[in-house]
């Protein structure tokens, strides 16, 4: 898992305005787990290099690696990803990587998601993992921050796993449809959606770096046990 | 726009040269202030000279990670200890 | 086998001028950081130059001002491969602040807000190759890259341009700074390309 393998790109998707889904062909890459992430090594043709990470969208299938990457104004590795790069392509991929933030299907338990923006990566993997394994009946729930409806990843296959309840709160931009005014994520969305504290489900936090502060600082105030409240943060360009 | 810091989670790239197991899921206590957190939760800055880990407690420097040509150097400046996760000790308690 | 990535870092701008080994020149500033930029308010900063013999000489603010300042042109290199040319600062040069200070040491360690450190000889800050700076081109030095007070030393890498400047300690031995204490070149001159030590 130390190494870095040859990739190639094998297929591209778009998912959102500035975001899309990469699928590498990464020989040798096996075993990865949900909420595992990969370093992605890219080389100039002059030599210059680049490594950034991202987390996997979806697990189960070896020799092959699913990204879904969001553009980071400005960035240098990020808008390549997602606008420049086509099949054929090759990268770097070492992986997978991380032992934390992993949801394992004989975990078992409730699960609650919490995700701010492309912070949902991450936990539609372990969404995807928990249709996927036909042994675990484990509740998920997840709660999803999102600027505005066109930012909401896999939004509909979330809304249809089976096993799933998702929420989507939208920050400046909600649906014509939706009660509840655009803003960020409050004391009482995680009290109304989120499992109650006595559930004693394992929480998982993804997202910008302030946003995981403050979701995971919320759901403490709600009553979550903060030993059972795992984070990743994330802030890569 | 200051550059967001990520996590510990981010180092196990770094260090999967370096250890048998995955490292970010060790228990350290930061010598400065006495938090005890698993690394994975730790901040870190990924310099691209080198990876800083931060006590998320005081922001004391506590591991500097530096992938160098000649091996990865790890630089434990602020850590008082460190311990595997449970299950991590190879066979039974001293003495045995 | 390299691998490398089509169409990745093609829009890099050509040199008229040699680059060190192993450089890319950028337009781009990039900020590189290893910690949360430090707030340093110019009412209450001070650099403190502390003598091997303990001795303490000090500037504020308004005494860094009374300083001659000089407008400097020069070419920047980061370890981290990118190099930029021409680019603009204000500052004075080093030798005015060791105008009074008594030494037999041949070492300096720079200290910054924040717990930084980088080591460097103290010939190499003298004889106008070294800088204490507050602008950029034509502004003054935001805080993401060092303001409002950083040295700048732009024959050696940039680790050893220490941003968020507060100290400069004198030392008999050659005592090992932040990065280079972790595998880094103790001096760092791009031309020889002393990336590592």
């Amino acid at each position: 898992m130390s190494s870095w393998h040859a990739a190639q790109v094998v297929r591209t998707e778009p998912l959102a305005a500035s975001a899309r889904v990469l699928t590498l062909a990464v020989p040798g890459f096996a075993g990865a787990l949900a909420g595992q992430h990969v370093d992605v090594r890219l080389t100039a043709p002059d030599g210059y290099q680049a490594v950034r990470s991202y987390s996997l969208a979806r697990v189960g299938r070896d020799e092959v690696v699913e990204l879904a990457v969001d553009e980071v104004r400005g960035g240098e590795v990020s808008p390549y990803l997602v606008h420049e790069a086509r099949p054929g392509d090759r990268m770097e991929v070492r992986g997978p990587l991380g032992g934390y933030f992993v949801w394992r299907p004989h975990d078992g338990g409730a699960v609650q998601l919490v995700a701010g923006g492309s912070g949902i990566v991450p936990l539609a993997a372990m969404a995807r993992a928990r249709a996927a394994a036909p042994t675990s009946d484990a509740p998920f729930r997840l709660l999803a921050a999102v600027r505005t409806p066109a930012d909401a990843f896999f939004a509909k296959e979330l809304d249809s796993t089976e096993g799933l309840t998702t929420t989507w709160l939208y920050s400046r931009e909600a649906p014509p449809a939706s009660t509840r005014p655009p803003g960020r994520l409050t004391l009482d969305d995680v009290t109304a959606h989120a499992f109650a504290p006595d559930v004693g489900a394992r929480v998982y936090v993804c997202g910008p770096t302030g946003f995981v502060e403050a979701a995971a600082a919320l759901l403490v105030d709600a009553g979550h046990d903060a030993a059972r409240i795992r984070t990743e943060r994330f802030g890569g360009v | 726009m200051d550059p967001a810091p990520l996590d510990g989670n981010s180092l196990a790239g770094p260090l999967a040269g370096l250890f048998a197991t995955d490292v970010t899921l060790v228990t350290g206590r930061c010598a400065h202030c006495g938090d005890v957190s698993v690394l994975a939760a730790c901040v870190v800055y990924r310099h691209p000279m080198g990876a800083v880990a931060r006590c998320r407690a005081c922001t004391a420097v506590l591991l500097v990670v530096v992938e160098h040509p000649a091996g990865t150097r790890v630089g434990m400046p602020g850590l008082a200890w460190w311990q595997g996760p449970a299950g991590s000790t190879r066979t039974g308690a001293v003495g045995d | 086998m390299a691998v490398f990535t089509r169409g990745f870092g093609g829009r890099r701008p050509d040199s008229e001028r040699p680059v060190p080994p192993g450089q890319y020149l950028t337009d781009d500033f990039p900020v590189l950081s290893i910690g949360p930029t430090p707030n340093v308010d110019t009412s209450t900063w001070q650099l403190t130059i502390r003598t091997e013999e303990g001795a303490e000489h000090r500037w504020d603010w308004a005494a860094l001002q009374a300083l001659p300042a000089e407008d400097v042109t020069v070419d920047i290199h980061c370890v981290t491969r990118w190099s930029k040319q021409d680019t603009h600062w204000r500052g004075v040069p080093v030798d005015a602040f060791f105008a009074d200070v008594e030494t037999a040491a041949e070492y300096v360690v720079a200290h910054s807000f924040g717990g930084y450190t980088t080591n460097l000889p103290l010939d190499d800050l003298l004889d106008g190759r070294a800088w204490v700076v507050t602008e950029y081109e034509g502004e003054p030095l935001e805080p993401l890259h060092g303001g409002p007070v950083r040295l700048l030393v732009p024959h050696l890498y940039l680790w050893k341009s220490a941003k968020w400047l507060r100290a400069l300690t004198l030392h008999l031995d050659d005592e090992p700074g932040f990065w280079e204490q972790n595998g880094y070149h103790l001096y760092g001159d791009p031309w020889s390309e002393q990336r590592y030590g």
